[in-house]
């Protein structure tokens, strides 16, 4: 995850670490499961060293790390802002994919048609992890719109493996025809 | 019938017209269902998929192959048996609802159950239950018109239960629905497979087909692909968006 999402969460108010992971756990739910509990802190440090968060401990116990308290520098305001207005999106990789099918069938290795079925029944998986997790979130959480999100991209990612499915097929059987 | 399977079809085929025009809609389809599964099929429109759905529920006779449904074989049925079947053993679900426009939620899902000879007052019971259990216990009283499409298609799913069916036939379910109705009707069918209901759904939502137990890919009349899907990825659903691995940049 970018460093800039944990600064971002720092720019309503100075916070502790434990609050910020806990802010985290809202917005992602069941996806924010993966993270390392110690990935906020780790990410935290990096700002800091940065010079994008600066941080207040109090004297009275300064060996507890959770006892600190984060806010964001100037400079950190100006990356929140920056990083607000910026326009990206994650690309998937359907180039790499589709080179891989063009070779394998190229070079006579692997039938295009077995590494798509593979491929497929890998993100049925992943569909059918992402829409039981959509089943378990209460409608209105900020979670259960991420997971909309991630089932509507694998339903695309599947309806573009349909169409290479039908294509390579098909160019199979004309194959097949021209060589007898 | 040799095995334990609900349904068992072998080289199961489902011919139209003849010379020329002659279409092979189902070609030579083996499938076994066990008792409590959840089978999708998937595939392009006109690949034969609905048609194999009503020969599975006896709303259509095969051209060849041999067909067997809860211990009898379903080719050897008189017409009047055949009916029977339908109505006592299978429940239908349809894309377009096909509810009665002039009788009430309650009326509708009664009716399956009237025509089975189920004593009033038991049909009426039922349907109650049933409306309360895919949450519409208050618009028993309200025609199709009033409810929205999410709301009817629950309806059908009540009537197609109506008279404790051993299968479920479930076509394109969630093809007129939009997002929030499409969850909603794969809660009920998740609730239903948690209590043991077998169930085969026609579909071309990706959704549906994952959640299956067993997912089968048709193409002209075919299965050319099947997929066992129980037990997902059992991975963590962060890796699907870069979640992980980031720490250790």
């Amino acid at each position: 995850m970018q460093q800039e999402a944990v600064l971002a969460l720092l720019a309503k108010e100075p916070a502790h670490a434990y609050q910020l992971r806990a802010r985290l756990d809202d917005a992602l739910g069941p996806l924010g499961e993966g993270l390392n509990a110690g990935h906020i802190y780790v990410t935290l440090g990096r700002l800091e060293r940065a010079g994008l968060v600066v941080v207040e401990e109090p004297c009275a116990a300064p060996d507890r790390s959770d006892r600190k308290l984060y806010t964001l520098t100037p400079a950190g305001q100006e990356r929140v802002s920056q990083w607000l207005s910026e326009l990206s999106w994650p690309k998937p990789d359907l180039a790499e994919f589709h080179l891989k099918l063009i070779a394998a069938a190229g070079a006579g290795l692997t039938d295009p048609i077995s590494i798509i079925g593979a491929q497929r029944r890998e993100l049925l998986r992943r569909l059918r992890d992402a829409q039981h997790a959509v089943m378990g979130e209460p409608a209105d959480s900020d979670a259960s719109l991420l997971l909309e999100g991630i089932v509507l991209r694998l339903q695309a990612d599947l309806r573009w493996l349909e169409a290479c499915q039908r294509n390579w097929a098909s160019r199979r059987s004309n194959h097949r025809r021209s060589d007898q | 019938m040799t095995n334990s399977s609900l349904v068992q079809a072998r080289a199961l085929r489902k011919e139209y017209g003849r010379g020329d025009g002659l279409v092979r809609a189902v070609d030579g389809v083996d499938l076994d269902i066990a008792p409590g599964e959840r089978v999708a099929v998937m595939g392009p429109s006109g690949c034969g998929k609905s048609t194999l759905l009503h020969l599975l529920g006896g709303l259509d006779r095969s051209s060849g192959g041999e067909l067997w449904f809860h211990g009898r074989r379903i080719g050897q049925l008189s017409e009047r048996a055949l009916a029977e079947m339908r109505r006592k053993e299978v429940g239908f679900v349809f894309q377009a609802f096909h509810l009665m426009e002039e009788l009430t939620a309650q009326e509708n899902v009664e009716l399956p159950a009237l025509l089975a000879e189920v004593r009033p007052w038991a049909a009426r019971r039922r349907a109650r239950d049933l409306l309360e259990r895919v949450g519409l216990g208050d618009r028993a009283g309200h025609l199709p018109s009033a409810l929205s499409g999410g709301q009817r298609q629950r309806v059908a799913i009540a009537r197609a239960l109506v008279n404790e069916p051993v299968l479920v036939l479930a076509d394109e379910p969630t093809g007129n629905l939009d997002s929030a109705a499409t969850l909603d009707v794969l809660r009920i069918f998740e609730e239903l497979h948690a209590a043991g209901q077998t169930l085969v759904i026609v579909t071309h939502d990706e959704r549906i087909g994952a959640t299956a137990d067993r997912l089968i890919l048709m193409y002209d009349g075919a299965f050319v692909d099947e997929t066992t899907l129980v037990g997902g990825t059992r991975r963590s659903l962060s890796t699907l968006i870069g979640l992980e691995d980031s720490a250790g940049e």
